[in-house]
């Protein structure tokens, strides 16, 4: 293939990729923008959205479109249930503690999951035929056009909801400044739940659709993702909703891109290349703002 | 010129009791393979710990990347004894000193930042440091570099874990280890009594990463191969968890911290998935039930109840 | 003999002029006030003096030496202490401890002698422990001294603070807001201990208050601040009587 024709190429398999991180990097940007707390185990939560994805399909025999939303239902709940058990009780410790209990959570839904569907990686029921549809030179799949399909309506929602309704209204209050949302008459523990609620769909979504893209789901399918999904949310600017999409988006990109171009055994090194450069050089990210302490 | 008090002569002397009776039991067989080697790796934990702690507990910098720094040691300090044909102490120094001038580097243009930024670079540089060797072929990227000799034994774990607790905890109780501390406490305070807080941040990463690629190397050499996958940021969040565990900004801490750590590891061994299950829950617990630690900030031998039991005993 | 001078000083934050035409000198030995409504850069001002914020116009000489440029530690080392608005203590350590920190720009041995413990360090670290203990004598925080700072009384925690800048052997000292918190009684013997500490250690000082009787009390001259800017210098009496100190504090009414 000639140049641009593999550039564009790896253009379309990165904005897919980037979408998936985009639907994780939302949940730790809603997380952190609300109690300053890097979800470590939110990574492990896309996870077992996955894994509830394969469960509806293989065994309620319910298709793509049905198995997402349950899936996204179940591990919203999950992800509140999560909050109010783990997070909660801590919210006024120091940062270590809180951290090293997301990490006890990571580890928890890992191994758990472990447990119980075993650690062998399980193969995606096929629910939609592998068309491919041919632009000219180019190939893009139905199962790409699927990603990128529910990742735009998902994120269609989620700005309609923060920016329309009264819950929106009050996620954004309680980010900026939670004691005086709270004596605005906002039930901050309620918010919070329902942020995790929505973050945890989101990163459930991104699960199915990986299931059905990549054909294969393990327990620790989670960790790199996780991960990278939260360099594109620092990216775009920690705490910013169009930052964690915009960072998602380009970090698929690049990383398509150096996996095409350059080697795929550096492919997870790109993403952390991205994460030094940005805090050394603008740490608020793309959309960020900064903050200074007074002295 | 006297390098040690009364009480470090008393603490060398247990311990060099406490080495010789371990030894003995090791020599002789009473203690088998399986606990001799967890032996070892307690002794090697303890040092990445410790050395952690400085970092984390003493100067208040969140790092993530400490098995980054283990690698580097790992790594050099094999080729040197393998390909080199080096003696085991010099390429331990070396590996040591090659880890401590990354963690130089790695300090300065990253410790401007701070709280979780820190800490998400520091996981970031500790993995990119990892995939690096992970592509290069002369240490046998992915698959790992063969051929390590067996020169660590539980006298070599036991000695160099003594040279480094006495080490830092020396440290620790100068005008330098203040400095350090007190960045902690106030940065800004501190800035403003006089202490050049980018030298003494990027002074402790030096220290605390020479440290962990000394234990690197001395883990290297417990086996004929290493390879990448020894020294990912669960490694890291491992040496963390026995630093927090134990109590950061306590020495005493942090050598509980990894006995207990590594002991619950060896003792579960037997149930895989359990382990990590049990392992993760305990995590949880300690987090709401005694976020300081085992130890806080205390020291054993400062704290008011042994105080207590030697007053009583005069 | 002059020992700061700050000429034409200002400070920009973005399009917001925090400080502006700050132009002040003091000497050696003199006890000089800043005074001003809130927010009027009384602590942009220290900031500035001290370089947490560096100057964006203007020079700042000290002892002959311009200091712009110069990093908080550096300006330290060179001889300026101060204490802060919002107390920062070292919280969590001792009070001992906390004074021993600021010793830290006076020691020599260096690292390796310290992990050795070879040469300088025993000798070092008895002197830095009896000076320590000297100087909470005189704050009367001897008896204290392995307390932890933050369990203080109020009143001994700005004491510990003030105690802590003079570890550091300033030639001038900087005071932010001292009797901030402190009843009528507590600020006399605030008084009393800032002159006598003046006289005692030889040094200058450069305090910020809102408190009249100190200011009134103590200082030899005094600047006025208001939205950045001194809008008066002098003496106390020339300061209580001056139309454009009253209108900025009391919005046009006159002092009796």
């Amino acid at each position: 293939m000639e140049f641009t024709e593999q550039l564009i190429q790896q253009l379309i398999n990165g904005i897919s990729l980037g979408s998936i991180y985009a639907l994780i990097a939302l949940g730790y940007t809603m997380v952190y923008g609300i109690i300053k707390l890097i979800n470590f185990a939110h990574g492990d939560i896309y996870m077992v959205g996955a894994y509830i994805g394969f469960f509806a399909i293989s065994i309620a025999h319910v298709s793509v479109v049905p198995a997402l939303i349950i899936s996204m239902i179940v591990t919203g709940f999950l992800g509140v249930l999560v909050e109010r058990l783990a997070y909660k009780p801590l919210r006024q410790a120091p940062r270590i503690s809180v951290l090293i209990t997301a990490i006890g959570v990571s580890f928890f839904l890992e191994y758990t999951s472990m447990y119980f569907v075993s650690p062998q990686p399980r193969t995606f029921p096929a629910v939609m035929e592998s068309t491919a549809y041919h632009l000219g030179v180019f190939v893009i799949n139905g199962q790409q056009l699927l990603i990128f399909a529910i990742t735009v309506i998902l994120m269609v929602l989620l700005t309609y909801i923060v920016q329309c309704t009264k819950v929106g209204k009050a996620m954004r209050a309680v980010s900026f400044d939670t004691e005086t949302a709270q004596l605005m008459g906002i039930d901050a523990n309620r918010i919070i739940s329902v942020t995790f609620g929505i973050g945890s769909a989101l990163a459930a979504a991104g699960g199915v659709l990986v299931g059905v893209y990549y054909n294969s789901i393990d327990p620790l399918m989670g960790i790199m993702p996780g991960l990278k999904a939260f360099v594109a949310a620092v990216l775009g600017g920690i705490g910013s909703l169009p930052g964690a999409m915009t960072g998602g988006i380009i970090l698929g990109v690049v990383e398509a891109l150096v996996s095409g171009f350059i080697s795929s055994t550096f492919r997870d090194a790109a993403a952390f290349a991205i994460l030094i450069l940005v805090l050394l050089f603008k740490p608020s990210g793309l959309f960020g703002k900064n903050t200074r302490e007074k002295v | 010129m006297n390098m040690l008090r009364r009480q470090d002569l008393k603490v060398i002397a247990a311990s060099i009791a406490g080495f010789a009776i371990l030894n003995g039991l090791i020599e002789s067989g009473v203690i088998g393979a399986f606990w001799q080697f967890n032996l070892i790796m307690v002794g090697i934990n303890i040092i990445l710990s410790v050395s952690l702690n400085l970092i984390n507990g003493y100067t208040g910098q969140f790092s993530l990347g400490h098995a980054g720094f283990m690698a580097i040691g790992a790594y050099v300090s094999a080729i040197l004894t393998t390909n080199f044909q080096l003696p085991f102490l010099l390429a331990l120094v070396v590996g040591g000193i090659g880890a401590a001038i990354l963690g130089c580097l790695i300090g300065l243009p990253t410790l401007r930042l701070s709280g979780d930024y820190l800490a998400i670079a520091t996981l970031g540089l500790g993995e990119i440091i990892r995939i690096t060797i992970m592509n290069i072929q002369y240490v046998g990227g992915a698959a790992g570099f063969m051929g390590i000799p067996h020169n660590t034994t539980f006298a070599w774990v036991f000695f160099v874990m003594l040279f480094t607790l006495f080490f830092i905890k020396n440290f620790v109780n100068s005008s330098h280890g203040r400095a350090c501390i007190a960045i902690r406490e106030n940065e800004i305070a501190a800035e403003a009594m006089g202490i050049n807080t980018t030298k003494y941040k990027v002074m402790a990463f030096t220290i605390g990463a020479g440290f962990a690629g000394v234990a690197g190397g001395l883990f290297a050499h417990c086996f004929y191969i290493i390879n990448p996958t020894s020294f990912t940021f669960m490694a890291s969040f491992n040496y963390l968890i026995m630093v927090v565990m134990g109590g950061l900004g306590s020495i005493t801490g942090s050598i509980a911290g990894a006995v207990v750590l590594t002991g619950i590891s060896a003792a579960l061994a037997d149930w895989p998935e359990f382990r990590m299950i049990i392992y993760s829950l305990l995590l949880i617990l300690l987090m709401f039930y005694r976020p300081q630690g085992l130890f806080g900030n205390v020291e054993l031998l400062d704290a008011k109840w042994v105080k207590r039991l030697k007053g009583g005993k005069k | 003999m002059e020992l700061l001078r700050a000429q034409g000083v200002s400070k920009l934050f973005g399009g917001l002029k925090a400080v502006a035409d700050f132009d002040i000198y003091i000497n050696k030995g003199e006890l000089i006030g800043l005074i001003g409504p809130n927010g009027a850069g009384k602590t942009t001002a220290f900031n500035l003096l001290t370089g947490v914020y560096q100057a964006t116009t203007g020079a700042i000489d000290f002892d002959g030496k311009s200091l712009l440029g110069l990093k908080p530690y550096q300006i330290t080392q060179r001889g300026i202490a101060r204490t802060f608005q919002n107390i920062r203590l070292f919280a969590e350590l001792s009070v001992l401890d906390n004074v021993k920190i600021a010793y830290h720009s006076h020691v020599k041995y260096g690292v390796l002698e310290s992990v050795f413990r070879l040469g300088r360090y025993f000798g070092e670290e008895a002197e830095i422990e009896k000076q320590a203990i000297e100087l909470l004598k005189i704050f009367k925080l001897d008896e204290k001294k392995n307390e932890i700072a933050k369990n203080l009384p109020y009143g001994a925690q700005r004491r510990l603070e003030i105690a802590r800048a003079l570890a550091a052997k300033p030639k001038l000292l900087l005071l932010d807001e001292p009797a901030a918190g402190m009843n009528p009684q507590e600020t006399k013997e605030l008084m009393a201990m800032i002159t006598w500490i003046r006289q005692e250690f030889g040094l200058t000082v450069l305090l910020i208050e809102h408190d009249m009787s100190l200011v009134m009390g103590i200082c030899e001259r005094i600047y006025v601040l208001e939205y950045g800017t001194i809008i008066a210098k002098g003496t106390p009496t020339e300061i209580k009587n001056d139309p454009d100190v009253i209108r900025a504090y009391l919005g046009g009414e006159a002092i009796s």
